[in-house]
């Protein structure tokens, strides 16, 4: 047996993970990705004396399963890399080379990630990043960087440009690296770990949040409430048509319409305070616990809603109407920033971006959790990969999650605050647990020790996959349109390095 | 005398009719119409900061551009009254006085060695450069329509008499007054309201520039408004009498500057590789008015 198959949220001892001999190991996940239908969700090291465990994790789309392989090796021997085989380990061995100092071979990019304080090579510096570099005369460079011009997270983009033409882009990230991975290990209190998840990411609170939630539920064998599977649902749906307002208003500002970025602007202010309403956090904070609500979801926040989301869905369906059919806007986002389907199966795209480049990947209806798997949840697919397209599944995705609160709200189940008490872990467990963003899949990951204490805790953003996309969507494109590729993607800076 | 007076009036409330159209157009309240104006008092009162690596071609560049602009005024004139400098051919000494002030914002913006700033400078360079046959043919016809190569000369023998010359009056406007978008880096050519550097083309320049040289440059940009609606409003002033005149100068600024201001609210920026061929375009209706005026003149055969 060469892996152990598991679904979503489910709890495995992790001594039941299969342990291949290293070639084996990378000769069985390249040949699982021949597959499209499956995806890498993530592959990491963890130390065990004096070698590194290699855990792969591979989801199948098709049939909501995830299979899980690992192999043991040194820390000094070459390996033969995976991404000379598919693009889409790139990022991951260059994780595990910076973590661990494990040298792969024929890697094409071997870069440090986010130079953590324990990194293998200490020597590898913020300051130091080996850039890709130009020797001729005509070609110019660009930095952008580290402080970004609307000050919102930092990470350095480097330019090789031809005039106005990008040639090639390079991202450095790892500006905001907290160490949040070995915080989760260091907090002992459930609360802390909750607070954790919710500062993974700044506009993915509910997100992370719900990833956490269920993976420690089911981690204490606790049974999710009805009431949770439909907050964090709920939570998820209004996180997302927030964020994809906002994404829209960013967009226009960036193309520099004006009348698209103030109403976009506008409308996201009340789901947000929707939010402020329920959990008295705009962003969702506090409002997703395991295990307990501290804030039910009473009738009365129902009917506000319907309020709310009327109002919403009138203006909202009015600016879009003008939006998408101004020409100067079309005439700017229409072939801007491409990433062919190719080119996004190739790099292993997940959640918006994989979906508009007519990849179907979507969490909610592949590897279903809380109400998904009532609501059946049909993604939206576009077929162009341009800043079009983008544009277009946040405007579709935004309707879609609209008519599902609507159906939500017809039943809202009864509540109640009890706090329970949650029991200890399961001890000696891996748990993978993953749900679909507003920007893609996260996933956490966590490994406990024979007290049921964790020993390690993985967490995966979904820009994690995408920032390759970002640089490779550029690519002869002018430079100026750089800014609205880079907000129809909207990676997150804090995600990625955690 | 008339003209400057008139032109530094209607500067002090140009940009602030133009942000206060777009914020009502979306649906917000807007500053004051001063508040542009209080902003560069705000900044000329302070002192300015500049980078080691800039040399005094820098600190020159900001006091050159706002005289070049302060000397291209002095040429319009108002009405029947001439402008302070008035002489055979002056509307070339006011197309190249212009010209020179860029000339110095560019070079100062080279000066800071920016990457940034040198491709905003690249970029407004360019669309100058192609903006400047549609000026020159646009005069060049007034000028053969009138006999005449003075601004003050031109307009004050330029009349409207047949249904062909209200058709150029008006292309003359329309290609002012894109003209004016684009020497002040407005839309749809330049976002003046970005905060993205790799998309600006004026403002990128500028990034470097701080306190007194800052206000200059942006009250200069107000002025070059003022001046280009005070060119459109000659069109049309004529031979009234001189309290009617200012009327009709007045309006003409407030109806141009919230024209600005609906233009900026309900369109996007182009591609800036879209850019040069619509500046092109107005070289080819410059060259439509220079048809007509071969029409009226019965040089057409």
């Amino acid at each position: 047996m060469n892996a152990i198959v598991i679904k979503n949220n489910q709890q495995i001892p992790f001594d039941s993970i299969p342990t291949l001999e290293y070639n084996k190991f990378l000769e069985y996940n390249t040949a699982l990705l021949q597959n499209e239908d499956c995806h890498c969700v993530n592959y990491y090291g963890i130390a065990v004396q004096e070698n590194v465990k290699l855990i792969c994790c591979i989801a199948n789309d098709k049939d909501a399963t995830i299979l899980l392989s690992s192999s043991l090796v040194g820390l000094e021997t070459p390996l033969e890399c995976f991404a000379q085989h598919h693009l889409a380990f790139e990022k991951f061995e260059r994780e595990i080379h910076e973590n661990f100092g494990i040298p792969f071979l024929n890697h094409p990019w071997l870069k440090p990630v986010r130079y953590p304080f324990n990194a293998s090579n200490k020597n590898n510096t913020i300051a130091n990043y080996p850039f890709f570099k130009i020797e001729s005369e005509e070609l110019h460079e660009v930095g952008v960087g580290p402080i970004h011009a609307g000050i919102i997270e930092p990470g350095h983009f480097r330019f090789l440009c031809n005039g106005e033409q990008i040639l090639h882009l390079e991202i450095q990230l790892g500006y905001q690296h907290r160490g949040i991975e070995t915080l989760f290990l260091q907090k002992k209190k459930l609360i802390e770990r909750h607070t954790l998840a919710e500062n993974i990411s700044g506009d993915s609170v509910v997100g992370h949040t719900t990833a956490f939630a269920n993976l420690w539920e089911s981690l204490c064998n606790v049974e999710t409430t009805e009431q949770a599977h439909f907050e964090r649902t709920l939570a998820l749906e209004l996180e997302r048509i927030a964020v994809h307002t906002g994404d829209l208003s960013g967009m226009c500002t960036d193309v520099a319409y004006q009348l698209g970025s103030a109403v976009y602007g506008r409308l996201r202010t009340p789901i947000i305070n929707f939010f402020q309403l329920w959990c008295g956090n705009r962003i969702a904070k506090g409002l997703i616990r395991s295990g307990y609500s501290n804030f039910p979801f009473t009738n009365e926040l129902g009917e506000k809603l319907k309020t709310v989301l009327e109002a919403f869905e009138t203006d909202f369906e009015e600016i879009s109407k003008a939006t998408f059919a101004a020409p100067t806007v079309l005439g700017r986002l229409e072939k801007t920033g491409i990433i062919t389907n190719q080119v996004g199966k190739n790099i292993g795209l997940v959640g918006m971006a994989a979906r508009m480049t007519n990849i179907n990947r979507d969490i909610r209806s592949s590897h279903p959790y809380h109400l998904y798997s009532t609501i059946l949840h049909q993604p939206i697919l576009k077929h162009h990969g341009d800043a079009y397209s983008r544009a277009r599944i946040k405007y579709r995705e935004i309707q879609q999650s609209i008519t599902y609160i609507k159906t939500l709200l017809n039943a809202i189940p009864s509540h109640n605050t009890t706090k329970i008490e949650m029991p200890k872990p399961t001890p000696n467990a891996f748990i993978l647990s993953m749900i679909e963003g507003w920007r893609g899949e996260i996933c956490h990951c966590a490994i406990t020790n024979a007290q049921g204490e964790l020993v390690h805790y993985k967490i995966k953003d979904p820009s994690f996959h995408n920032w390759l996309a970002m640089a490779l969507a550029v690519r002869n494109n002018e430079i100026s349109d750089f800014p609205i590729s880079n907000k129809s993607f909207n990676l997150s800076y804090a995600g990625h390095d955690l | 005398m008339l003209s400057l007076v008139l032109i530094i009036v209607a500067s002090l409330f140009f940009m602030g009719i133009v942000i206060r159209t777009k914020s009502i157009t979306s649906g917000r309240k807007g500053p004051g119409i001063f508040q542009p104006m209080k902003d560069v008092i705000r900044l000329w009162k302070k002192g300015a900061v500049f980078s080691r690596t800039t040399s005094f071609i820098f600190q020159i560049a900001p006091s050159i551009y706002f005289a070049s602009i302060i000397m291209a005024i002095l040429v319009i004139p108002f009405g029947q009254y001439r402008g302070i400098v008035s002489f055979d051919g002056d509307f070339v000494f006011f197309a190249y006085v212009l010209a020179l002030g860029k000339f110095f914002s560019i070079i100062g913006a080279l000066d800071t060695g920016s990457s940034f700033e040198g491709m905003g400078a690249s970029r407004e360079a360019l669309y100058s450069m192609l903006a400047e046959p549609a000026f020159f043919i646009l005069m060049g016809s007034f000028a053969l329509y009138t006999g005449h190569t003075s601004f003050h000369e031109i307009f004050t023998s330029l009349h409207f008499g047949s249904y062909i010359s209200y058709g150029l009056g008006v292309l003359a406007t329309f290609v002012l007054i894109m003209i004016a978008m684009i020497e002040n880096s407005r839309m749809p050519v330049d976002d003046p309201k970005t905060h993205l550097e790799l998309t600006m083309v004026h403002e990128v320049m500028i990034l470097d520039n701080s306190g007194f040289d800052l206000g200059l440059i942006l009250y200069g940009t107000n002025l070059k408004f003022a001046m280009y609606g005070a060119l459109i409003a000659n069109f049309f002033t004529g031979t009234f009498s001189i309290l009617i005149s200012i009327l009709i100068f007045l309006s003409v600024q407030i109806l141009f500057a919230i024209m600005v201001g609906i233009l900026e609210s309900f369109s996007a920026r182009f591609r800036m590789g879209n850019n040069a061929q619509f500046i092109f375009t107005l070289t080819s209706i410059s060259i439509l008015i220079f048809f007509g005026v071969l029409l009226i003149m019965g040089k057409f055969v």
